[in-house]
């Protein structure tokens, strides 16, 4: 088991940190049904860790845990060495998590580069007057603004949509932009909800990359939800493995696909 | 007033005119590019700063006078600053294509010895590592765009915005080295290495000196009236010959401005908010435009469709005589205006092309119906023809004297004459040194007396004194029954239709022609989706039975008017397929430039010529595909073979072979 101040060295020789947040023997429940029973596990400073399983696992709700949209009825969620208590959206924006969305949440009408300015909403502070009036300090902001943004489109390489309205993109493409109003948020932890879901094997290769650089460029820590086990095995630094509920394995790529419970489930054996 | 490019004192390298336009159009712009959405501006004073900068870096890095510097990355400023920097210090920039593969580039990093290389970003950073594994020599690697760089070994390794610091840091110590480099500069000395596509074996090396590039320069901006007004686009490839006259030599002599996209993408979007006054392009960029304006107007509503065919009706009339200046009836001219007004404004804005004031295609024929679309709307598009060893400019249309089946009058300064078999000599201020390490080539390609073979078969036209080029010499050829054969000239009518991007045309030697035809995706991929025709891939489609019948009413309209031309009526197309597959330069089909490798494909390709004279319906094939990263891969087909009908003489032909 890893010390919990103490990091570790990744295979491609990234240091990575110490623990950034915490899962505490959480379970959680809809009316009687159980979605996550007692499940531990940690995110650290700089690592991408995945949460795989088979379907209806409960990997959907633990993220909704992890981004403090569901409160487990027991067990503690530590975040930067401090329990975290029941959350509203927002104020979990402004603990520095940003999120992207299994089925694409993005403002169909509006232009890529709208849709991603409204990711860096939490840093705009100017009043609705000045606002309105495009004034002082409003017109600062929304340039200090766009300046960022448009460092994310050039990240991103979504240079040529700028101006397109997001309804009219293929699928990959606005998957690119839902990351890239994450990103805007400038989160200290990104969470992905199945980034690669629906995706050809070439826009899923493009994914991969901009995971990877976004990484290694910002020093994100990213927790994802992923179906594609290739994609999970060369992606991530760590793995937590689910499956009705309950975790059946942890650890690195290697460990994990040798663990006989994570063959068994994806194989499927019968549960007694 | 005087002329604002006459030169003063010793203009004998890129380096001293760089200085002559900070002194004349200081603050003017000299380089525009966008970046983060924002066109960054840098004045000829800014310019000439950053450069120098750049110089000196090279020097603290130890670049020697005589060594080559590799220049791999899309065009931007700092790429065209590096070629400048590294004249500078006196050693010689080569550009490279980026799209190259790393076999590729590792043939030409070892044949010039490339000791410093510039790279765009990661991309390139890794083919160079990778061609380090067969190529040695390379000992500085430098790279503009820092993204995913951090976890490289940069023992030898910089920033190219580092190099520029250390450079400031150091020009105290090394100013009065690096002035004593420029001094150094003279007309002979080399300006570039330019490696030609080769549509045969390996590609080889042109020098050209600073006489070549300067004196072409001054003489083709005089021809057009270029002034220090003019704003380009530089979006073509850095290696090619055209972009280094036009983006450096031509900008450099005039004073002008250069524009650098954003991306590849975004070339559409930036060349409307640039609106250049002078353009550059070859065939196939008016090829992809004028499809996309195509699709976008079969999907436009039934009132727009009716003004858009209508007004061009009347452009096409009338809109390339008022271009040349000839006399046209007050009526036509008011129709026209209001074709203007609705359709031919509008449309030119949309393609970034409302401010063309000189407009120029070359590299291959372009379709005449094409041509004239583009003339018809005002456009002063005019042909050009050249080639790597001479500079580019061999001849030029003038204005007022544009047709699309000719070349033009040779350029300034150029003389041509044609030999016996009908091949096309020149000789000119922009004929090239030699070929690098080549003398064999270089012997056989430029006589005692500097006249230049340049391999095509042409003549001049007796009433205009135009030169008139038919095709390729090596590829003109004689058909079994002693007709002439010039695939190109069919091709060319073949590809003016949007649905069909490529065609090669075979024939030489044998009793009649056929074709192997590539269909364009963008243009039969709209019509299959406006025909609810389900397709999932490439090869799919194009083996759709509906698309053979239109692809074949295409060749029996090629035929059609093949056929009007008493020399070449012999070269119809009898049987056509439709490849599984696109030609593409990383399977070694086509070069870099797009040019259609013959030898290739036929070799490549035995079994479907043999197919296509077997008299054989359909033929099963595997291919191999290189994939973007270099790997390969197979694809198999079934083609289907079909035949097409030919008119006038050649009916016999196929008859008499059986």
């Amino acid at each position: 088991m890893l010390d919990k101040t103490e990091g570790y060295s990744t295979a491609d020789g990234r240091q990575i940190g110490g623990v950034l947040m915490e899962m505490k023997n959480i379970t959680l429940r809809f009316g009687g049904v159980v979605a996550i029973k007692d499940i531990s596990f940690d995110i650290r400073q700089g690592e991408i860790r995945a949460i795989i399983g088979p379907n209806g696992a409960g990997k959907s709700s633990m993220l909704n845990v992890i981004s403090g949209f569901y409160h487990p009825q027991e067990g503690e969620v530590w975040f930067k060495g401090y329990r975290r208590g029941p959350m509203k959206p927002y104020e979990v924006a402004r603990l520095g998590i940003a999120r992207t969305f299994q089925n694409i949440a993005l403002f169909d009408g509006m232009s890529v580069l709208d849709n991603i300015m409204t990711g860096r909403l939490n840093r705009m502070k100017s009043g609705l007057l000045s606002q309105a009036l495009w004034w002082g300090a409003a017109e600062r902001e929304e340039n200090e603004n766009r300046e960022q943004v448009e460092k994310i489109i050039d990240f991103l390489e979504i240079q040529n949509i700028r101006k397109t309205p997001v309804g009219r993109l293929p699928y990959g493409l606005k998957k690119r932009v839902e990351l890239a109003r994450a990103l805007a948020a400038e989160p200290q932890i990104l969470l992905l909800d199945e980034p690669m879901a629906g995706m050809n094997v070439e826009e899923k290769e493009d994914m991969s990359r901009f995971i990877l650089d976004v990484n290694d460029e910002f020093g994100t820590t990213i927790a994802l939800i992923e179906h594609d086990m290739g994609v999970v095995m060369d992606l991530s630094d760590r793995v937590v493995v689910m499956d009705y509920g309950r975790k059946i394995g942890d650890g690195n790529p290697d460990e994990v696909r040798r663990n006989q419970d994570v063959i068994d489930a994806y194989l499927g054996v019968a549960h007694d | 007033m005087t002329d604002p490019q006459a030169p003063t004192g010793e203009l004998h390298s890129i380096p001293a005119l760089l200085a002559r336009n900070v002194g004349r159009f200081g603050n003017r712009p000299a380089y525009r590019e966008k970046e983060f959405g924002i066109w960054q501006s840098w004045t000829w004073a800014e310019a000439a700063d950053e450069i120098r900068a750049l110089a000196l870096g090279l020097l603290v890095l130890g670049l020697k006078p005589g060594d080559y510097v590799a220049i791999i990355g899309r065009n931007r400023p700092a790429h065209y600053w590096g070629m400048i920097a590294a004249q500078m210090c006196g050693a010689i920039p080569v550009p490279l294509y980026q799209d190259a593969v790393a076999e590729e580039m590792a043939y030409v990093m070892d044949h010039c010895g490339a000791r410093f290389v510039l790279c765009g970003d990661q991309e390139q950073v890794d083919k160079v590592l990778e061609v380090e594994e067969t190529v040695t020599g390379i000992e500085q690697i430098i790279y503009t765009d820092k993204r995913g760089m951090r976890k490289y070994d940069h023992a030898r390794m910089n920033a190219l915005s580092d190099v520029q610091d250390e450079g400031r840091a150091a020009a105290q110590r090394l100013g009065a080295e690096l002035d004593a480099r420029i001094a150094a500069l003279d007309y002979d000395s080399t300006c570039v290495m330019l490696y030609t596509s080769g549509t045969t074996g390996k590609p080889k090396g042109v020098v050209l000196s600073n006489r070549n590039i300067i004196e072409t320069s001054k003489n083709s901006a005089q021809f057009d009236h270029l002034s220090q007004r003019e704003e380009i686009v530089a979006y073509l490839p850095m290696a090619w010959v055209g972009d280094f006259i036009f983006s450096v030599g031509q900008a450099l002599w005039a004073g002008f401005t250069v524009n650098c996209p954003e991306g590849a993408h975004t070339m559409m979007t930036d060349m409307r908010e640039i609106g250049p006054t002078y353009f550059f392009a070859p065939p196939r960029v008016f090829e992809n435009q004028l499809t996309t304006v195509m699709i976008r107007m079969e999907d436009a509503g039934r009132v727009k469709r009716w003004l858009f065919r209508h007004f061009m009706d009347v452009a096409r009339r009338v809109g390339p005589a008022l271009l040349d200046g000839k006399q046209v009836g007050t009526g036509d001219r008011l129709s026209y205006a209001l074709g203007n007004l609705f359709v031919y404004g509008p449309l030119k804005n949309t393609l970034g092309l409302s401010r063309v004031r000189v407009g120029y295609t070359a590299g291959e024929a372009i379709g005449p119906e094409i041509f004239d679309f583009y003339r018809s709307l005002g456009i002063n598009l005019k042909q050009l023809y050249g080639q790597t060893e001479a500079s580019v400019f061999i001849t030029q249309q003038p204005d007022g004297q544009v047709r699309s089946d000719t070349v033009g009058v040779p350029s300034p300064g150029v003389e041509v004459r044609i030999a016996e078999n009908g091949e096309v000599f020149y000789r000119s201020p922009g004929t090239f040194v030699e070929y690098y390490k080549n003398a064999d080539s270089t012997a056989s390609t430029k006589d005692a007396q500097g006249w230049v073979a340049t391999g095509d078969a042409g003549f001049f036209e007796d009433a205009t004194g135009h030169l008139r080029i038919i095709d390729r010499a090596k590829d003109v050829g004689k058909m079994a029954d002693g007709n002439m054969f010039a695939p190109k000239y069919v091709e060319n009518k073949l590809k003016f239709y949007p649905n069909i991007l490529e065609a090669v045309v075979i024939g030489n030697g044998r009793d009649y022609c056929t074709a192997m035809i590539n269909i364009d995706l963008n243009a039969v991929g709209n019509w299959a989706e406006r025909n609810n025709i389900a397709y999932a891939s490439y090869q799919e489609l194009a083996g759709h039975p509906q698309v053979y019948a239109t692809i074949r009413e295409h060749v029996e309209a090629v035929n059609r008017s093949v056929a009007e031309d008493p020399m070449l009526s012999g070269c119809q197309v009898h049987r056509f397929l439709v490849l599984h597959k696109e030609l593409d330069p990383d399977d070694g089909e086509m070069t870099r430039t797009r040019k259609v490798r013959r030898a290739v494909i036929n070799d490549k390709f035995a079994d479907l010529v043999a197919a296509l004279y077997d008299g054989s319906d359909s033929i099963y094939t595997e291919t191999e595909v290189t994939y973007e990263d270099g790997r390969k891969g197979k694809i198999t087909a079934t083609l289907k073979i079909e035949d097409a009908q030919v008119f006038g003489d050649a009916q016999g032909q196929k008859v008499a072979a059986e």
